[in-house]
């Protein structure tokens, strides 16, 4: 048997498992709708490629990934979709988000599937693009993109794979009860995953308040080379966290990720999930849910399309919606309560719970902390939960955060041991958010900050040059004066001014190709509007039969042609490159060239002239002090990578205008 | 019904505050009954009339601050001060000895910091001390255990408490009295020379500590604090009377078991220095905090002019759980450690 370790803290709520597992898992059908978020996960929302009317079939994506942290929607099964627009879905702030509606015909007709050819053949690229394009994400808590887990980053040595089978949610059995009816497939999975990743050990972990799936998996992982580990139940071990302490003995360094010690986490349901994708080409449509609690009269597990009404399958479980008092996605813990029955069953819905008043009493007020430590005993990251309790109440957010506020995984251990009652969870959630969003604040107010600083140095430059073209206007002059005097040819002037001359031309031109594109942009943006709304029109017209479709027409076609020469015109212009709007360092070469020969030509005339290459110099120096300030600034404090980077090329270019102007110097000593 | 919607955890676990105090009024009943048995009503006097004065104060001092009396009262808390600082006064004390006790507990040592969960010092040993200093004579007057002279009645002592001028009570000194002015008499003489000292401590003391030791037992048990601050404290206690027991000459302090067994020793190390708002809050802040307290009753017992040294040596210790907290944070669940293999 392998050691197993403990962690710190954790507490034993009455488990509740029971009720839910007497029989196998069953069916919930197809509800007359479908309602798929289209965020349902950690990332950015899925962006819909179907429209109102289309017929889908099961399995098609209708909504595709947007961003690395996104994966496609399928529809869960056939039927037309009748709606895209906000609905309320399950989300702890109980808001309205996107979603596709989908009318069910009932005939659950699939795709025509692809069965992906054998995985052992395939790379790891092409089976993590398989499981994302299926849509899998983690089906457990935060249902993170298992894609995005699985991509360790290349190098990293993965010691150990572990899949999450701990459940260790009281009521909950999802998992339980795949363990027993699914074991195989449990295991195909894991063996895929462990292709992917290619670990020294995989382990499964299992709490043993598990016997019958402990003892399914075992039979199945026999000869596999997969290690099922069993050890005590505690709450909360299921914490990818605990998990990988209990099992390793290692901690993740705070603010980590698992893979800096070694190991990739997985949860169990979406081994099961991962199988199905790669051995039958099924994308994840549907999942188990438990539904349980004294409101229900037949607690059991079902297999349940994504997007099901919660009311729906509630009822499958003989739901009495009078004796409910709160409806829970998820466990007791770490569960949230949904704002009403309607919403849909998403990706990480692994219970619904519903519970009565009796069963889940409404909390009563909270006494005063008599500081008894509890909370800190059953604290499982070792946080000082009544510290911290403290602060909130102050509003003390930087004690906060050095008491380590953003370790807590809100596991409410702490909430549950408490005998005064006070919500500590809410507290810390709460001091979270804003501790986030004062951060939020404090980013803009530095990026205006930056941006001020831009201005304020693109004025500067601008007074420069300003000074710089009155200096050589006037030295022009005298030129000029000196030629009407003397007579010959200034071949210096000469450059001098054509320099200028060419200056002039390209700042004219630059200030044209900023102003020229956006004329174009724009021109293109019209005339595609007006080209639509015509195209509208003209739709209509045909459907109503009207006379007017040949004018229409017309239009449509002119409008189409004024389009191609808006759109061939832009192109033209951005092919050509005086059309980048960036800085002008061409400018700032004609700038130099100026500067240059004017040095030159006050050198001889014996100006003074390495104390003004010298102050030149200093100028910029100073310049390149307080932009290399900004930006060591901006990475303390984190700024985006955007920020950091643009600050990184303005240091690097007033670099090399300083090593240019110290050549200048140089030279100007010399002479 | 209306869906309610509240954040997790929707479970809670069985303990309550109120549970809690409950638990500790309940595990001082064998205490209460062994010092009425060896010493008479007295005590028993105390904390009824006690008790009933500390809800006085109480109310009034909610109804000043404007709070709901029956959520505050419910907690038990101002009886569970009630019930420490009568135990802890001697037998037949007079009302307004009682009275002023109880008003300073609760009214400056408890509501005047913001009440339950505020109060930096153990309000019942804030009560006793201010007593003690003020009322020296009163304080100091045990009443002599069972055998030694004749116990007053339930009646007599009721007429004690509020008629104290009619009340002739006889004092004697305490064991620990008598062996803190020990110059001169090797152990086992002073045993024998002072009918007050038992077979282990002294008689009715011994079987008095016994009974809250076993209270306290039972409030382990019930998971209610854990072991930490009273086993350090009983621990260091028997090392410093073990270190200068001396073989029992006329300079030593007394052996382990007689500490052990005497005052406040036991009532001491599961009643008082177990107060969750006053004391450390970590387990190895307990640990520290509940030896520091066994070494300064240790001292102030050998060294110290009172009758016992549970109230200062807990007032000192009050003072210093913030430190001890603050220097005992546990590490953070990946913090501070470099990940393996690197
Ligand atoms: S468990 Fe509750 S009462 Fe006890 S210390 Fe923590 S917050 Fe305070
Ligand atoms: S919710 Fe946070 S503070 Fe409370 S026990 Fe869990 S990790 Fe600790």
């Amino acid at each position: 048997m392998r050691k197993t370790y403990n962690f710190h803290g954790g507490i034993h709520p009455p488990e509740n498992k029971h009720q839910s597992v007497r029989t196998p898992i069953a069916d919930a059908g197809i509800p007359p709708q479908l309602t798929v978020p289209l965020s349902q996960h950690i990332g950015a929302p899925a962006h819909p490629v179907v429209s109102i009317g289309d017929h889908v079939l099961k399995g098609q994506v209708i909504a595709e990934a947007r961003g690395f942290v996104s994966v496609p929607k399928h529809a869960p099964s056939s039927g037309s979709v009748i709606a895209i627009e906000d609905r309320l879905i399950a989300h702890p702030s109980g808001h309205l988000a996107p979603c596709i509606v989908i009318a069910t015909d009932g005939k659950d007709e699939w795709l025509q599937r692809q069965i992906p050819p054998d995985y052992q053949a395939l790379n790891k690229t092409e089976l993590i693009d398989l499981i994302r394009n299926a849509g899998i994400a983690g089906m457990g808590g935060a249902g993170f993109p298992s894609s995005v887990k699985l991509s360790v980053k290349e190098g990293t040595h993965i010691e150990t794979l572990i899949i999450n089978g701990t459940e260790c949610e009281p009521y909950i059995t999802a998992d339980d009860i795949l363990m027993r009816e699914r074991a195989d497939q449990i295991i195909e999975g894991t063996k895929i995953l462990r292709h992917i990743i290619a670990p020294q050990e995989t382990l499964i972990g299992v709490e043993n308040n598990k016997p019958e799936g402990l003892a399914a998996l075992r039979a199945a992982a026999e000869g596999t080379g997969i290690e099922i580990v069993e050890f005590p139940t505690k709450y909360p071990s299921g914490g990818e966290k605990q998990l990988i302490e209990i099992l390793t003995g290692k901690q993740v360094p705070s603010g980590g990720l698992p893979s800096q010690v070694g190991v990739v986490c997985q949860n169990l349901g979406s081994a099961v999930a991962i199988y199905e994708a790669v051995v039958l080409g099924h994308p994840l449509i549907s999942r188990i849910t438990t539904v349980t609690g004294e409101s229900v009269r037949e607690p059991q597990n079902f297999q349940v399309l994504i997007g099901t009404p919660m009311r729906y399958l509630l009822e499958k479980a003989g739901y009495q919606a009078q004796k409910n008092n709160r409806l829970i996605m998820g466990g007791p813990m770490m569960g949230f309560t949904v704002p009403d029955s309607d919403v849909p069953i998403v990706k990480t819905t692994n219970c619904l719970l519903a519970p009565t008043e009796s069963e889940l009493p409404t909390p009563p007020p909270a006494q005063a902390c008599i500081r008894c430590g509890l909370c800190a005993e059953a604290c499982p990251v070792s946080l000082l939960p009544q510290q911290m309790f403290w602060f909130a109440q102050g509003k003390e957010l930087e004690k906060l955060e050095e008491h380590n506020l953003f370790d807590c995984i809100e596991c409410g251990a702490c909430s549950y041991a408490c005998p005064s009652n006070i919500p500590l969870v809410q507290y810390y959630r709460a001091s979270k958010a804003e501790i986030v969003h004062l951060r939020h604040e404090h980013e803009k107010s530095e990026h205006s900050r930056i941006r001020f600083e831009a201005r304020q140095e693109r004025l500067d430059q601008a007074a420069d040059e300003k000074e710089a073209k009155r200096a050589a206007r006037k030295q022009a002059a005298e030129a000029r004066a000196q030629q009407a005097d003397g007579g010959a040819e200034d071949p210096i002037q000469a450059a001098i001014e054509r320099a200028q001359a060419k200056k002039a031309a390209q700042q004219a031109s630059g200030a044209s190709t900023v102003s020229e594109l956006e004329r174009l942009e724009q021109a293109v943006v019209t005339t595609r509007k007006r080209l639509d709304t015509a195209s509208t029109k003209l739709d209509q017209a045909t459907a109503e039969g009207s006379d007017l479709v040949s004018a229409l027409q017309l239009g449509v076609d002119k409008t189409r042609a004024k389009l191609e020469v808006a759109e061939q015109a832009l192109q033209e212009f951005q092919q050509t490159p005086t059309a980048a709007p960036v800085e002008n360092p061409p400018t700032n070469a004609a700038q130099a060239a100026i500067e240059k020969a004017m040095a030159a030509r006050a050198s001889e005339a014996a100006l003074s002239p390495s104390e003004k290459a010298q102050a030149q110099l200093e100028k910029l120096q100073q310049r390149l002090q307080k932009s290399q300030n900004t930006l060591a600034r901006s990475r303390e404090n984190g700024e985006e990578e955007k920020v950091i980077e643009a600050l990184e090329a303005s240091v690097a270019r007033l670099t090399e205008k300083i090593s240019a102007a110290q050549d200048q110097r140089n030279e100007a000593e010399n002479a | 019904m209306a869906l309610l919607r509240v954040t997790s955890p929707h479970a809670h676990g069985p303990m309550s505050t109120q549970r809690v105090m409950q638990n500790v009024l309940l595990a001082t009943v064998p205490g209460i009954i062994v010092l009425t048995h060896f010493f008479g009503f007295g005590t028993l006097v105390n904390v009824l009339f006690g008790s009933i004065v500390a809800l006085l104060c109480e109310s009034l001092a909610l109804l000043l601050r404007k709070r709901p009396l029956g959520f505050y009262l419910k907690d038990c808390s101002a009886l569970v001060t009630a019930f420490l600082l009568c135990i802890a006064l001697p037998p037949y004390a007079p009302w307004w000895l009682i009275t002023i006790g109880i008003a300073s507990s609760i009214l400056l040592a408890k509501q005047l910091y913001g009440g339950l969960g505020y109060n930096p010092f153990n309000p019942a040993m804030a009560g006793y001390v201010i007593l003690l200093i003020s009322f020296p004579v009163q304080m100091t007057a045990w009443a002599p255990p069972r055998g030694m002279g004749e116990l007053p009645g339930l009646l007599e002592a009721i007429k004690a408490c509020f008629l104290p001028a009619s009340f002739d009570g006889i004092t004697m000194a305490t064991p620990l009295d008598i062996m803190r002015q020990n110059t001169g008499l090797l152990m086992e003489d002073l045993w024998q020379q002072n009918p007050q000292f038992g077979r282990w401590g002294g008689v009715g003391w011994e079987w008095a500590n016994i009974a809250f030791l076993a209270g306290g037992a039972w409030l382990l048990y019930q998971r209610i604090f854990t072991w930490h601050a009273p086993l350090a404290m009983l621990a260091s206690l028997s090392l410093l009377a073990a270190l200068f027991y001396d073989g029992g000459s006329s300079a030593s302090g007394g052996s382990p078991l007689f500490h052990l067994l005497s005052g406040a020793t036991m009532f001491g190390a599961f009643f008082i220095v177990t107060d969750p708002v006053t004391s450390a809050v970590s387990l190895r802040g307990r640990l520290i905090y509940g030896a520091l307290i066994g070494v300064l009753i240790y001292v102030i017992r050998v060294r110290g002019s009172y009758p016992d040294a549970v109230a200062f040596a807990v007032l000192i210790m009050n003072f210093a759980a913030p430190f001890i907290d603050y220097y005992t944070q546990p590490r953070t669940y990946g913090h501070n450690k470099k990940p393996e293999g690197k």
